[in-house]
């Protein structure tokens, strides 16, 4: 157990950092009122973010990925439990990686 | 939203609960973060430390990537920057409840604000739900668990080190892509999540190792959907 000084001025500046994220974005928005397009990009947004975020690990993941996402959507469409469709889209993926 | 939107126990509870399965989905990846962390050389307190404060996996492994001793301080701070954009980009969608609360309430909140947490406000909202304190709920339930499972990580260290591609590192896809299912309202979401999807690519290929193509997928993606709904009502 220990704590190095500059390991603790990276870590105070990483929380800051992400901190002026989590913050800064809303408080922006609250002193600019966004226009209509705006608005309708921010509806937008949830659903990009998470595409723009899943896409390249799903095109370069491979078979396992593929079956594994597959899964995914099947077991949360059926279930609505994301809990549930993450243990069936994890499951499919290490089955299809154990049959390589 | 007809309703006043309050801030209470109940809510608080209701969040929690949502959120612990997906809590599940994230637990592989704070005990990778952990055992990269080892790796990189920070000691249990400075890993649980960082997870507790930074509370952000995916700028934490960037960081720890190239970490050096001593520490690089304005690198790890700028990937935080970058990775973490993409928080700047969700806190507007959450105005329906943070522009009716005050004071402590709103920056306590934002300080737990993360993906997951983010993604089923959203879900509550859209279904006029008006209890605000769900956020700091399921923003609780992924953070005692995520600083639970990096210190794991830590102490595990040398012995647990699943190869790059071991199909437990899906679990982190697995969790956003559930999320997605929901977050889906029909055929106007088609071409904005193809675009999307086709930028984030095309970036991730040309910036590899960045999370640029998060930022630029997602701005694409919202740009274009607002585009046309501007043509469809014109």
């Amino acid at each position: 157990m220990s704590l190095d000084p500059a390991t603790l001025a990276a870590i105070l500046g990483m929380t800051l950092a992400t901190y002026l994220c989590r913050a800064g974005g809303y408080w922006l928005f609250r002193q600019i009122r966004p226009g209509r397009t705006m608005r309708a990009a921010l509806a937008y947004l949830p659903g990009t973010l998470f595409v723009g975020y899943v896409a390249p690990g799903l095109w370069s993941g491979g078979p396992q990925a593929w079956a594994g996402g597959a899964m995914t959507v099947a077991a949360m469409v059926a279930t609505g439990n994301v809990g549930v469709a993450i243990f069936a889209g994890t499951g499919a993926a290490w089955l299809v990686w154990l049959l390589r | 939203m007809t309703d006043a939107v309050r801030f209470t126990r109940a809510g608080m509870r209701r969040g929690l609960r949502q959120a612990l399965p997906v809590s599940l989905g994230i637990l592989p990846f704070g005990i990778v973060t952990g055992v990269v962390a080892q790796g990189a050389g920070l000691s249990l307190a400075e890993t649980t430390l960082m997870s507790a404060t930074v509370f952000a996996g995916a700028s934490q492994l960037m960081a720890l990537g190239s970490w050096a001793h001593p520490a690089p301080v304005l690198g790890a701070t700028l990937a935080a920057l970058v990775v973490n954009l993409r928080l700047a980009l969700m806190g507007p969608a959450l105005a329906p409840w943070l522009d009716r609360l005050r004071g402590w309430r709103v920056w306590l909140t934002l300080f737990f604000l993360v993906d997951h947490g983010w993604a089923m406000a959203i879900t509550e909202i859209r279904a006029g739900r008006s209890d605000a304190g769900f956020l700091l709920g399921s923003g609780l339930a992924l953070w005692l668990p995520w600083v639970v499972t990096s210190a794991a990580g830590h102490l595990l260290g040398s012995l647990l080190r699943p190869p790059p591609g071991h199909p437990l590192f899906f679990a982190a896809l697995a969790a956003f892509i559930s999320l997605l299912v929901p977050l889906w309202r029909g055929r106007q979401d088609l071409l904005p999540w193809a675009v999307a999807a086709l930028v984030a690519l095309l970036v991730a290929r040309l910036l590899p190792g960045s999370y640029w193509h998060i930022v630029a997928g997602a701005l694409a993606g919202s740009l274009t959907g607002a585009l046309a709904e501007r043509r469809g009502a014109a």
